[in-house]
Order: C-alpha cells, then structure tokens, then sequence
C-alpha cells in the first residue's frame, strides 16, 4: 500500500522536466548527433557533398602527412601555452595593481576592458597595420632615429604566430583582469588585516594565501582562454590569413578550408574530429579531478 | 509564438511578393576591380533592358573567397538566381546532384554547339550530354606584363621573352626596381607556376601533368626545370610585398616593378589608366616563349528553383549572356575574349589582337581548371604558397612534393 502511494521518480518534478525538454533534445541533436555524424563521416570519401563511401583511415593518414597540418598544430601549441600563461599572468598583475585602491580606477578599468568589446576581426586588422613595418612600430622608430630597427614578425615565419599572440592577448587579458578584480575583491578584508598582523609581505600574501582561495575564479578564466584557443580562427584570416606562407595557419583554418575551399568534407572532419579529442584527452582527466574527486569526499 | 506568427506572415508575404516579380534575379559574383566591375555593368544593362532586373550580389574578395559563400547559399537552400563560378569541376557536384538548372533546351535553340569557339568551353559545362552552365569569355593566365618606363629607368631593352627578362633583373635592381610584383595571394603564387610550366617546361609536359595526372612527368628533368625557373621568379620577385593582383598590376604601371606574371584580365587596369599596348606596356603571351595560352574562363550557372517564372527568366538571362552585342560590350570592357568566334572587335587592342590570333591559330591548352579536384588544386596551392615563401626548400624538394600529390591527385 505504502509502495503505490509513492510518487515515481521518474515523474517527481514534472514541470521542471518538461522544461528542460528542448535543452536536452538540442544537446542531444546538435551536440551529441551532429559530433557522432562528423566523427562517421570523417572515415569516408565525402567530397564537396557527404557520402558514404568508407575509406577508413585514409583521411586521417593523409592528414598526418600534411606540412600544413603539422605546421597548424605547432602554431596552436605556441599559441595555447603562450596565452595560457600570460593571459593569467598579466590579467592577475593588472588586477593587483587596480587592488591598490589607486585613482581613476574605473577610467583604467575601462581601458583595459575596451579591446574586448572589438571583435577578433578588428582586433586582427588593427594589429596587422599595427605590426606592419612601412607604416606601424618599426617606421615609427625609425622615424625617431633608430634607422635600422627591425621590427615586422607578421612578415617573418618563425616570428608570425607571436605577433597574432601580441594581438589576442591585447583582446583578452582585459576581461581576464577584470574577472580577476572581481575575484580579488572576494577576498574578506580581515584576511588582508590578519596577514598585516602577522607581518606577511604583500607579494607573499598574494602569492600563498589570496590566488589559493581564488581558485574558482581561476577555473573560470582557464575555461575562457581555452576555449579562445581552440576556436582561435577570425584572428589569424584577418591578420595574416596563414601567411607568410603556410607559417601561421591553425587547426580550424585547416578545417574550414578542406571544407569548403577545397571542398573535400572528408579531410575537414577527419582535422575537426582530432581536434576534438585533442580536447577530450585534456578535458576528461581535469574534469575526473575536479567533480569526480569532490563526490567521494562529499 | 505570436512572434513566431508573424515572422512566419512576414516570410510568406516577402515569398509571396517575389513571386509577383518574379523576374528579378540576384546575380552572385566575385568581379569588383574597376575594369571587371564595369564589364558586369554591361550584363546588368542588357538584362534589365528585356524588362528584369538585376539585382547585383558581388562578393568582395577572390575567387577563393567567394566560392564558398556561393556554394554554401546553394546547398543550404537559399540559392540565387545566378552566380559566376570557373567552369570546370568547381560546380561538378553540385550538378550532380541536381542543383542545377539545364539549359539544354536554350542550347538546342539557339545552337550554342556550333557558335562557342573553342568548343571545349561548351563541354566544359555539359555533363551526360545536358548543358548547365553559359560560357561568357575566355581568360588565359599565362601573360607577363612589361613596363616600358621601368626598362627605361634601368637603362635596358624591353625583354622579349622569359630568359632576357631574367637576364635583365640585375640592371633593374640596380636601378632600385622590383624585378617581378607578385600579389601575396595563394592564386597568384599557383597561376605563376602554372604559367612557367607552360612557358618553361612546354605544352607537352603540362598536359601530361595536368591532364594525364602523370606522377613521372612531373618527376622528369623537364619539370625540374621549371621548378628552377620558379626558385628564380622568386628571388626576382624580393621586394614586392603588396597583396592584391591589381596592386601588384599598379607597380607595374608605375614602373615601380619591371613585369608582373599574371592573365590578360591585368589589361583592364592598364586601360583604366589609360596606358596603350606596345606603347606603355608590352604583354607576352605564354612568356614570349611558348605562345600557347590556355582557355579558361568564367561561366555563370543557375541554381534550380522550383518557381516557373524564375526558370523563365533564368533562360532569359542565360541566351542574353551569349548573344553577339553583350558579349562584344562585355568583353571590350573585361579585358577577355569572347566565346563566340563570329563577332566583330575591331576595337579591340593589341594584346587582345595577339590573343585572338593565337586562338585562331588553335594554340591552346586545356586549363588547369578542368583537370584536377578543387581538393588536389588545394594541395599543389598549399605547396607552391609553401615554397613561394620559404626560402628554405629546394626547388628539388619541392618537386619530390609535388610528384607525390601528382601520384595521388584525382
């Protein structure tokens, strides 16, 4: 009796899971089905049009043996670890700095915010004018007197992809700071007091105590400029669109490329799927640590 | 779902009002320097003179740029009345799987079998006997401009073929002058090499390569021969750091450069200029060494649509395009021949004369348009973009490379 008059788990909390309904079948469709789709297709000979034509491994061989490919995946390592690292460090120390309770913060705030309301497209186009040596840096010091200075990574191939970094970490580190702030201003005041107590230098108190207790904000800006690397694509077009050469092409202008320049689907997903589990492999052990560990201790 | 209703009302009226005019056509195309916008001018006139209007959809970039957004309108369903593409296998599949519209019937009528010359250009757009696409000029890229005030300035002759103009690079350096402007853009890299091979290596070896798809003959002393040729249009080419063909064309112009390798639509920036052959500039057919130039060139195709008026209009534009009077007005203006060898262009100048005779001598070459997969075409533009700005890798390296796509290419 007691049994029967108990709701089904399945329907406790209807409303809420009707609701949910469309988010989990577009998860599903798109996400879920449109990466299986891919992932199928990337063993086939598809061309302009997807067919079903199994080749195998054939996509994926061909892939591996492409200077381009090997050349893009270099480019994105450089440019990931690169902008790993000094999107956190320069956004962290630009925070500390408007920490110090100084003038004109908001004005500075802004300012450093600004570049993030461009798109990449802008952000690229400023820099290769920015960059470019008849007219940017290099003419300007020249023009002051240096005559031989020499400065145009944009038309140099082992430099190409710093200068495209110079540019995406102009257009990211501002909202990387102000995400910093805000976790900054998280900190309660008397931790700072009871560390001034204690006479704790200030960088040792930042360094020990107040970056490990911003760890959530961290995660945070860790997920962004991730992403940003990943799908890193408009900024490369704009400013260099792969060149000088092949030197600054990227795994996602790969793919869009083979896509629809060259119109040999195939090729595309077989780029796009490795992409993917590139991704997966760092992102499923990070996320076992991080929620898998948290559930045995709860 | 209010929104949605009248979202929906909104679509259904805007479908419902094309429908009433169903004569205007957007026309999709990638033609927006001043000499190429003025010839498409001439198209737009003619159509909205039999009483339909052009809607002008121009697409700024190359060829490479454009595609994409073309193909991708049509296969997403949202197609154009009409759009420029290269004929040749650029629109293969598409065709195959129906996309697009057969003129056939229009061909039939009007016999476009006997009056397109070289008739290659025609077959180029049939497929199991139906034709698609409209033919509308003939473009050949294997052309070196001079500029006479360059040679001037340095003191030397104006060359008459590719060795006294690589002979002749020292003295125009010298005289502060880029030897060759090229365009940093991957297609003119690849139109350059394709132009060599033809000028430097002969008709033979580039039909074997580019038709017979023969992994030996690229392999062959003779390629590497063109290779070379390629390491040295290279190191002439040091200097020249614009990106856009018509640029590069301008430095030409200004005598800031001595040639430039590019195909004959470089005449109408020269004549936007107001710059006279033979006078201001000399051109050279397949580098004044092999006189052979290949017939590529744009057609324009119409993506099937399921409206009766639309199709009409469709065919409409398509027998307009071919007829004598705008292929006369259209190709003065673009710089390109005709398709049709029974027009009159006594106007035309002296190196579209030049290109007229070669034609009707018959010296010409399948382009490579027609041969490879845009996916093979992809790789060998890859590779060449590669050498062209690596200094690093041998012209030998580079063939071993490229024997290897050959060998694999479809």
């Amino acid at each position: 009796m007691a049994t029967s008059q108990r709701p089904v788990q399945l329907f406790r909390n209807m409303s809420a899971k009707i609701a949910a309904i469309p988010m989990v079948l577009t998860a599903l469709v798109i996400f879920v089905g449109c990466t299986i789709w891919t992932i199928v297709h990337s063993f086939t000979k598809s061309k302009l049009l997807p067919s079903t034509k199994w080749v195998g491994f054939d996509q994926y061989e061909r892939l591996f043996s492409q200077n381009r490919w090997l050349i893009s995946i270099e480019n994105i390592a450089i440019y990931g670890i690169c902008s790993l690292i000094f999107s956190l460090v320069i956004g962290f120390l630009l925070a500390a700095m408007l920490d110090q309770k100084i003038r004109f913060e908001d004005t500075f705030r802004t300012i450093f915010l600004y570049p993030f309301a461009l798109s990449f497209i802008v952000t690229g186009l400023v820099w290769q004018w920015v960059l470019n040596p008849e007219f940017g840096i290099q003419s300007i010091v020249r023009g002051l007197g240096w005559e031989s200075f020499v400065f145009d990574p944009l038309y140099d191939a082992d430099l190409v992809i710093y200068g495209v970094l110079i540019a995406g970490l102009w257009q990211g580190t501002g909202l990387i700071m102000c995400l910093m702030l805000a976790g900054l201003r998280g900190i309660d005041e008397d931790i700072w007091k009871a560390a001034r107590v204690d006479g704790i230098p200030t960088w040792k108190t930042y360094l020990l105590i107040v970056i490990p207790m911003m760890r959530p904000v961290f995660i945070t800006t860790l997920v962004i400029i991730a992403a940003g690397i990943v799908k890193v694509y408009d900024l490369v077009v704009a400013q260099t669109n792969g060149g000088p050469g092949i030197a600054s092409e990227v795994p996602a202008k790969y793919v869009y490329d083979y896509m629809f320049q060259n119109q040999n689907l195939g090729q595309g997903f077989a780029a796009s799927t490795v992409m993917l589990v590139t991704v997966l492999i760092i992102l499923i052990p990070w996320a076992y640590l991080e929620f898998g560990g948290k559930k045995q201790h709860g | 779902m209010k929104l949605f209703k009248t979202l929906l009302g909104c679509t259904t009226a805007m479908a419902m009002s094309t429908a009433a005019f169903a004569t205007d056509l957007e026309v999709t195309h990638w033609w927006t320097s001043g000499g190429e916008a003025a010839a498409v001018a001439e198209f737009a006139k003619a159509f909205n003179e039999g009483g339909d209007k052009w809607v002008d959809g121009a697409i700024a970039g190359s060829g490479g740029v454009a595609r994409p957004i073309i193909i991708s309108r049509i296969i997403g369903g949202d197609p154009m009345g009409a759009t420029q593409l290269n004929h040749g296998r650029q629109a293969e599949e598409l065709v195959e799987a129906g996309l697009m519209l057969d003129l056939t019937d229009v061909a039939d009528a009007e016999g476009w079998k006997n009056l397109v010359n070289p008739v290659r250009l025609l077959d180029s757009c049939t497929l199991d006997g139906k034709v698609y696409c409209v033919p509308v000029n003939i473009h050949s890229p294997q052309w070196i401009w001079l500029s006479h005030a360059a040679y001037e300035k340095a003191g030397v002759a104006v060359p008459s073929n590719w060795d006294e103009f690589v002979a002749s690079a020292p003295k125009l350096k010298a005289a502060g002058i880029v030897p060759l402007a090229m365009g940093q853009q991957p297609w003119q890299t690849q139109l350059a090499f394709d132009t060599l091979m033809v000028a430097v290596g002969g008709q033979d070896l580039f039909v074997k390569i580019l038709n017979g798809k023969d992994a030996d003959a690229a392999g062959s002393a003779e390629a590497g021969k063109v290779f070379e040729a390629y390491a040295n249009a290279r190191a002439l080419s040091d200097g020249s750091n614009v990106n856009d063909w018509n640029q590069a064309t301008n430095m030409v112009i200004t005598a800031k450069a001595g040639g430039q390798i590019m195909g004959d639509w470089a005449q109408g920036e020269f004549q936007v200029a107001k710059q006279v052959a033979g006078k201001d500039y000399t051109c050279l057919p397949g580098l004044g060494v092999n006189e052979i130039i290949a017939t590529g060139g744009d057609a324009f195709y119409f993506p099937k649509s399921d409206d009766a008026e639309v199709t009409a209009a469709q065919k409409r534009m398509a027998s307009q395009m071919i007829s004598k009077s705008v292929q006369v007005a259209f190709n003065l203006k673009k710089g390109s021949l005709p398709i049709r060898g029974d027009v009159d262009l006594t106007a035309a100048n002296d190196c579209m004369k030049k290109g007229l005779k070669i034609l009707a001598a018959g010296n010409i070459l399948p382009d490579g348009v027609n041969a490879f997969s845009a996916d093979t075409q992809g790789q060998i533009q890859d590779l060449m973009v590669e050498f062209w700005n690596d200094k690093s890798i041998t012209p030998a390296d580079a063939q071993k490379r490229y024997v290897a796509i050959i060998a694999s290419a479809d």
